[in-house]
């Protein structure tokens, strides 16, 4: 390597702007350490960002809706003093294709008497079904801002934290400790067979089941997805969704302007081309400009097989462990439309005055439907009827598009990182965004004559753009093999990595992705612990 | 304009997501205080006038009380005493028909699912009255019985007429030969024409009857009623007076004095017949019932917690007290889940939740009462007395032919 500049040395360096990153990077400024976060792209939030792209309308271009950002983080790091908004959305909707709908509504007796027009049954079933998740996600959501246990060691921190998880699980009782071990394993299709009677009623929430996951709905696993997704909160609503004000980029901003406050740095436009290493341990990064800024702690917001395969020189790791990652699954699978619309479409199978057109919006009416999407997927070409999560935020949030114009946000779920039919091109990727338009399309007919501007983006796009490896969005897939003392890989799921001073604080870690925080702060108390200093607040 | 469940004209549900009952717009006539609850999807009058008054009128003269969105099931066919049987707990081969019965229905581990009233209209046709929509649990319950279960909610109009003067008006308005129905009951009447079903029954522990009907006919009986029943001092009630009468007749409110076992989440949170006081409407005799294994076995080990009367000092309600076994609440042993200044009675009553040991009549225990004066708060610690859940229990509710007041 010719000769480098050495810099300022640092307590600890965050490589990625992500919101994960940031959050460590903010405890750690908190807790009196000199922190410098690096990041490569002109613009910061990683995957939670708020982009300007045509004139006048702001997209959440990445992440699109806000539900499990933990509120002790929101509130630790002082998140609503640096302009963070969360503001809540009210219910969804699922069109059909015989011009039917079932839409959700916060009120109770609203939503009864929706469900009931397709199955009085599944009405009360749906009772039985939101108690049951809310059991779960009670046991689950305390784990999330703690580190898993390893179950291997006899460390007394890990016979602790295991005797936790164990009272935890016991005090579940016995019918529903059977019930935590099927949710985690089960598949969505089967788990929502157990409650609903109702095609309609099954597809529309089996969407959580699928989103962000190389999965179909029929695949074992997918009930914990939809589970993951039903576990966020807003102000102790749970599975209440929300918007950020100023879309997901506010999150970040104010991650930032929080780190500020507490004396920590961001320095953009600085991608770091290695983490060095030496004699086991690291001193820092190399920067692809040919600086060296040396640190004795470096957090990686990047996800495992980034940080591992292409940020560190493999020699400097062992290679079982670097066989662990090259195996770490971390496919891409899902898409994302931003479009600017010049005035708000008509879907004439939603009800004049219904309350769920500002909610989330979906057009796949069966679970078959979703399975034959995900074949699509398997056969290495985007779904032909794809599953799409859309939202238009502008009809709640004042800042994202000019007044009597909107934005939509659409997630695409399936689109391979690589097609079959060869690598991604222009022409290919205008044609999966049309495919996407004529879905849509099918459910409004001014649709299509108020696009302003669309932005197309691919799984390949998000991994240049954004870094995730195949775009997968919740950098690596949440299955039970990769999920607690398995996350990232069995024996390395508590942040740290064979390289001392190297440690993960990304979706990669537990507990996983979604705009959530906790590996962030997770692996920043882990840093604290290492250091022998206490965690702020 | 509300909507009302036949009417199908107003605003959609997700517009207006609570139903008017067929006595809608008579009730609203009468409100005066507007006050309105929601109650199983229905807007349902909480207050007419004064608590204090429309209470008196159960207890001194006659009321009148929606109970319309109580959740209504008709189950019929070949299996439907088999069926029943194995849903709840009391013997219902042994439910004569023409007779009702207060009935529990439990999960497999014994805990309460809900609780109410089962009609035997034929001998093999049920009406069941719940307090909660369970369509879904009453299916799953059926699997292997040629049973048909069906929700006729809206298909049923219903007045609670409570008070002992509700005989009287019953005769006055042509209904003569109710006076002869004893407890528990059930006739059929003709009214100028409306068909109407009459049971002596209710929730306020005084005389009283509920008069089922054809929602169309609801507005002609609850005219009649009141053309013959003014002068006898009859009254519309709201949901806010019938709590007082029911905490003193000692009854059960789900939701207040225990959570449906099919709604709780957390473990340990729901409760069992036993522990709730209703041992004696558990046949254990009968053969199985869903539940019957867990009862068996708590009965055995005894339960851990009791629902019992209380009898508390002084006059302020213990409303939500936390419940203590010393003076310097030191050990917790429960908490009041109902509690009213009874007028009636002039007693200071409860009815909480404490530790078994806790539970025998006459033990002393100490409730710890928040009271707001004037926006400052004491705290009283006040000595309570376990007794008897039934508060007030006149005779006349009992007598046939029942007195003219």
């Amino acid at each position: 390597m010719s000769a480098r500049r050495s810099t300022s040395a640092h307590d600890a360096i965050v490589v990625g702007a992500g919101h994960n990153g940031l959050v460590a990077a903010c405890y750690l400024a908190r807790a009196g350490l000199d922190v410098l976060v690096l990041e490569r792209n002109p613009y910061i939030g990683g995957a939670a960002v708020s982009r300007s792209l045509y004139e006048g309308f702001t997209y959440s271009n990445c992440s699109y809706v806000c539900s499990l950002l933990r509120p002790q983080i929101i509130r630790t790091l002082e998140l609503p003093k640096f302009g963070l908004q969360i503001i809540p959305y009210e219910g969804g909707c699922t069109m059909m294709r015989d011009g039917g709908h079932l839409a959700l509504y916060d009120n109770h007796d609203a939503l009864r008497r929706e469900i009931a027009r397709h199955s009085r049954r599944d009405a009360e079933a749906y009772e039985r079904y939101s108690r049951d998740m809310i059991r779960q996600c009670q046991f689950i959501k305390p784990l999330l801002l703690r580190e898993p246990p390893d179950p291997t060691s006899f460390r007394p921190r890990d016979l602790a934290e295991l005797a936790y998880l164990g009272r935890r699980f016991h005090g579940l009782g016995e019918r529903r400790m059977y019930d935590t071990l099927r949710f985690w394993t089960m598949s969505a299709a089967d788990m929502l067979d157990e409650y609903f009677e109702s095609e309609i009623v099954k597809a529309h929430l089996a969407g959580s089941s699928i989103i962000g996951t190389a999965l179909g709905p029929r695949s074992p696993g997918t009930a914990y997805v939809l589970l993951h997704h039903y576990m966020g909160d807003i102000d102790d609503t749970v599975g209440a969704w929300g918007f950020a004000r100023g879309g997901m980029g506010a999150i970040t901003q104010a991650l930032a302007a929080s780190l500020r406050a507490s004396g920590g740095a961001i320095e953009s436009e600085a991608p770091v081309e290695q983490i060095l290493v030496r004699n086991g341990r690291t001193r820092g990064v190399a920067l692809q400009d040919g600086r060296e800024i040396l640190a004795p702690v470096v957090l990686s917001n990047l996800d495992v097989r980034r940080t591992f395969l292409k940020a560190m020189d493999p020699g400097d790791l062992p290679p079982e462990f670097l066989d662990g990652v090259r195996r770490f699954k971390i496919r891409g699978s899902s898409g994302k439309l931003n479009i600017a619309l010049d005035g708000m479409p008509t879907f004439p199978a939603i009800p004049a005055g219904s309350p769920c057109i500002r909610g989330d919006l979906h057009v796949t009416d069966t679970i078959e439907m979703m399975e034959r999407a995900y074949d699509d997927w398997k056969n290495g070409r985007w779904s032909r009827a794809p599953y799409i999560d859309m939202l238009i935020p502008s009809q709640i949030d004042p800042t994202m598009a000019p007044q009597g114009k909107h934005y939509m946000s659409v997630f695409v779920q399936y689109c391979p990182y690589e097609l079959a039919e060869g690598p991604w091109t222009d022409e290919r990727r205008k044609a999966f965004g049309d495919t996407v338009i004529e879905t849509i399309a099918r459910q409004s007919p001014d649709f299509k004559r108020l696009i302003l501007h669309a932005e197309v983006r691919t799984p390949w796009d998000i991994e240049n753009e954004v870094g995730l490896t195949e775009g997968n969005i919740f950098q690596g897939e949440l299955t039970l093999d990769q999920l607690l003392f398995n996350r990232p890989l069995p024996g390395w799921a508590q942040y740290r990595t064979p390289v001392r001073g190297v440690y993960l604080c990304g979706s990669s870690a537990h507990p996983g992705g979604g705009v959530m925080g906790a590996p962030g702060a997770n692996a920043a108390r882990a840093v604290l612990r290492d250091l022998g200093r206490k965690r702020a607040a | 304009m509300i909507e009302t469940a036949s009417s199908g004209t107003a605003a959609p549900h997700y517009r207006q997501p609570l139903l008017g009952t067929p006595f809608h717009a008579r009730s609203r006539a009468l409100a005066q205080v507007d006050q309105y609850v929601a109650w199983s999807g229905y807007s349902t009058v909480d207050v007419y006038t004064t608590v204090e008054q429309e209470y008196f009128a159960i207890r001194n003269a006659a009321t009148v009380y929606d109970i319309t969105p109580m959740t209504k099931y008709r189950i019929a066919g070949r299996d439907a005493v088999a069926y029943l049987d194995r849903l709840v707990t009391r013997d219902v081969a042994r439910l004569r028909t023409g007779r009702l019965g207060y009935c529990l229905w439990c999960n497999d581990d014994g805990e309460l699912v809900d609780d109410g009233t089962l009609f035997r209209l034929g001998e093999s046709e049920f009406r069941l009255c719940a307090a909660m929509r369970q369509i879904d649990w009453l299916e799953a319950s059926a699997i292997g019985f040629d049973v048909s279960i069906e929700e006729v909610t809206e298909r049923i109009a219903a007045l609670s007429l409570q008070g002992p003067v509700s005989c009287a008006i019953l005769k006055a308005a042509g209904l003569g030969e109710v006076a002869t129905l004893p407890p528990f009951a059930i006739g059929r009447y003709d009214l100028d024409g409306i068909e109407l079903t009459i049971s002596r029954s209710g929730f306020t522990g005084d005389l009283g009857y509920e008069i089922w009907m054809d929602p169309s006919a609801a507005e002609a009986v609850w005219d009649r009623l009141f053309d013959v029943g003014r002068s006898r001092g009859l009254r519309a009630i709201g949901s806010r007076a019938l709590d007082l009468a029911r905490i003193e007749a000692g009854y059960l409110s789900p939701w207040i004095d225990f959570v449906p076992a099919e709604h709780a989440i957390r473990v340990g949170r729901a409760r069992s017949p036993l522990e709730l006081g209703l041992e004696r409407f558990v046949d254990f005799d009968k053969g199985h019932f869903t539940g019957r294994r867990a009862l068996l076995e708590e009965r055995r080990r005894g339960p851990r917690s009791c629902l019992v009367g209380l009898d508390v000092e002084g006059n302020k309600p213990a409303r939500a007290a936390l419940l203590y076994a010393d003076a310097r609440c030191r050990r917790e042993i429960g908490a009041v889940t109902s509690a009213v200044w009874s007028p009636t009675c002039k007693r200071n009553i409860a009815i909480a939740r404490v530790d078994a040991p806790f539970s025998a009549l006459g033990t002393s225990l100490w409730a710890e009462i928040y009271l707001n004066r004037e926006l400052v708060w004491e705290r009283r610690i006040t000595r309570a007395r376990v007794v008897e859940r039934t508060f007030f229990a006149p005779e006349r509710r009992r007598a046939t032919p029942p007195a003219d007041f």
